[in-house]
């Protein structure tokens, strides 16, 4: 079942973390945000691997955003 | 006199220092970026220069920018305010070169201060208590366990060319270290462009001890006594109080003395704060040095009654420091609360919105710098800070009855904000006592 992963806060993204294919664990970065001068990850809910990654290094995305689907 | 002063910063403490300008009859020159078009700063200054995009690296950041906006409006000096460019000596010597008036200290003690590990051996030199930890920048992980297992863990990581609490990890056991001596060299190079690290021995139920000094052209150094900063969530401070409640006289005296020792030591000019630790045992350790103005200062500037920004603004123009040692008093009690745009319920969270409802408090014995307004855009640009909190009293105990009293009366809609957690501090029994540490925050003490 794909499931997106969804941004819990507004912020702008700082790193991508996971690429597509890649395995991760419950807990792993998925991508990084950067609010407020913290870095924030937005973490994969399950172990999985992760389908797309829908957002770019500098994007601003707002609490809600899915930033990633996972497989 | 300085004959025009561009602000280099913006928020709450542009507008403190705008007011200082025009306390002294100087004019002021705010800088912004398109964020912040219609800030309140920008309001204040008597004139305003846009200097870039609303992220900071382009705009608050951009030395160029900044220079190029004082040199274009005619101002012969430049404030840097706390943050962005106020501790980096490269802003510091473009100013220099531009023969423009940074007010602040020289570029060299900038420098010297900003590498943390040359800091440390500075201080360790003019005979300031250092903790135990590496003698420079440590550069790979068997070193730094050989540190550690030294010193004895915990330990903290640090990064050589930060401060103010980022890009650190507490390490508490050998099997943790590697892990984390690599994450703490990605966030220094990330942070600072500098991966260099150092190790310190970590104290636990440590209180964080400051003391303001002051220096001036001719070589005179003056302390403005102590402030209590243990409060603090994520290494950064959130409650602030001068005096520090429960000091030994022995032990502020040799507080204060360290303080001015190590400002002498290194000619010091200008406004700058020693950051020391305190162990529940008395012993007492040099963390840092922050050149430049403290967030903190209002509770030194209600204890004492003296004005450290027109101070500042004085000493960059020449002038000889306005108080002697002995005129420097500390009378009554002072507390700083910190209203941040985060979320005390999802671990300190940033939130970012607009303020749509703005209510503080006045009063006897209270004071606001805000860097907001109804309306205001808080953006995830820029430092979560919205508005200080100052009460004062006779006595601790006044003080903090009126914080209780100033918190209440506080309204801010829009955005979560720290005012809850602010209330649960200053209501607890122990911070009543004035028993605080360091890890009170993340060990729940406050929690809800």
């Amino acid at each position: 079942m794909p499931e997106e992963i969804k941004a819990h806060i507004t912020g702008v993204v700082f790193q991508i973390a996971a690429h597509a294919g890649d395995r991760v664990q419950a807990g792993d970065p998925v991508i990084v945000l950067e609010s407020m001068k913290m870095e924030i990850p937005v973490e994969a809910p399950r172990p999985g691997s992760v389908k797309e990654i829908r957002v770019q290094v500098g994007q601003t995305v707002q609490d809600g955003d899915v930033v990633a689907i996972m497989e | 006199m300085l004959r025009k002063v561009l602000v280099a910063n913006r928020g709450e403490i542009a507008r403190r220092v705008i007011r200082a300008c025009r306390q002294l009859g100087i004019p002021s020159v705010a800088v912004y970026s398109e964020a912040d078009a219609r800030a309140p700063h920008v309001r204040d200054a008597d004139e305003a220069v846009p200097i870039g995009p609303a992220p900071a690296r382009q705009s608050y950041l951009s030395i160029p920018a900044i220079v190029d906006a004082a040199l274009s409006t005619g101002a012969d000096a430049v404030h840097p305010g706390y943050g962005f460019l106020s501790e980096n000596w490269r802003f510091a010597q473009a100013c220099r070169d531009a023969r423009l008036v940074f007010v602040g200290p020289s570029v060299e003690a900038v420098r010297s201060m900003g590498d943390k590990t040359e800091a440390r051996r500075r201080m360790a030199a003019a005979g300031v208590p250092v903790l135990p930890g590496s003698d420079g920048a440590v550069t790979d992980v068997e070193e730094a366990a050989g540190i550690a297992a030294t010193v004895g863990f915990p330990v903290l990581l640090k990064a050589a060319g930060g401060g103010g609490g980022i890009g650190m990890a507490r390490v508490d056991a050998a099997a943790d270290l590697t892990g984390a001596f690599a994450a703490v060299r990605r966030r220094a190079e990330a942070a600072f462009g500098d991966a260099a690290v150092y190790v310190e021995r970590y104290v636990q139920r440590a209180r964080h001890v400051e003391v303001q000094v002051f220096g001036d052209d001719q070589g005179q150094v003056v302390h403005l006594h102590e402030r209590e900063c243990s409060i603090q969530r994520r290494h950064q401070k959130l409650v602030e109080e001068s005096p520090a409640p429960g000091l030994s006289p022995a032990l502020k005296d040799g507080l204060t003395r360290a303080a001015a020792t190590g400002a002498r030591a290194i000619r010091y000019v200008n406004a700058g704060t020693m950051e020391f630790l305190i162990e529940p045992s008395g012993a007492f350790w040099f963390l840092e040095m922050n050149t430049r103005l403290q967030v903190e200062h209002p509770v030194t500037e209600e204890v004492t009654g003296l004005d450290l920004v027109v101070a500042q603004l004085r000493v960059a123009a020449g002038a000889p420091l306005p108080w002697r040692q002995e005129e420097i008093r500390q009378r009554g009690a002072a507390l700083e609360c910190r209203i941040y745009a985060e979320d005390p319920a999802k671990g300190f969270l940033p939130s970012p919105g607009t303020i749509t409802a703005l209510v503080l408090p006045e009063g006897e014995g209270i004071r606001v710098e805000s860097g907001v307004v109804v309306g205001s855009e808080v953006s995830v640009h820029y430092d979560p800070l919205l508005i200080k909190l100052v009460t004062c009293g006779a006595t601790r105990e006044d003080a903090v009855a009126r914080m209780d009293k100033a918190l209440a009366g506080c309204i801010l809609e829009g955005v979560k904000t720290t005012i809850p957690f602010l209330r649960r501090v200053v209501a607890h029994p122990e911070f009543r006592r004035g028993a605080v540490h360091t890890q009170m925050v993340e060990q729940g003490a406050f929690n809800a």
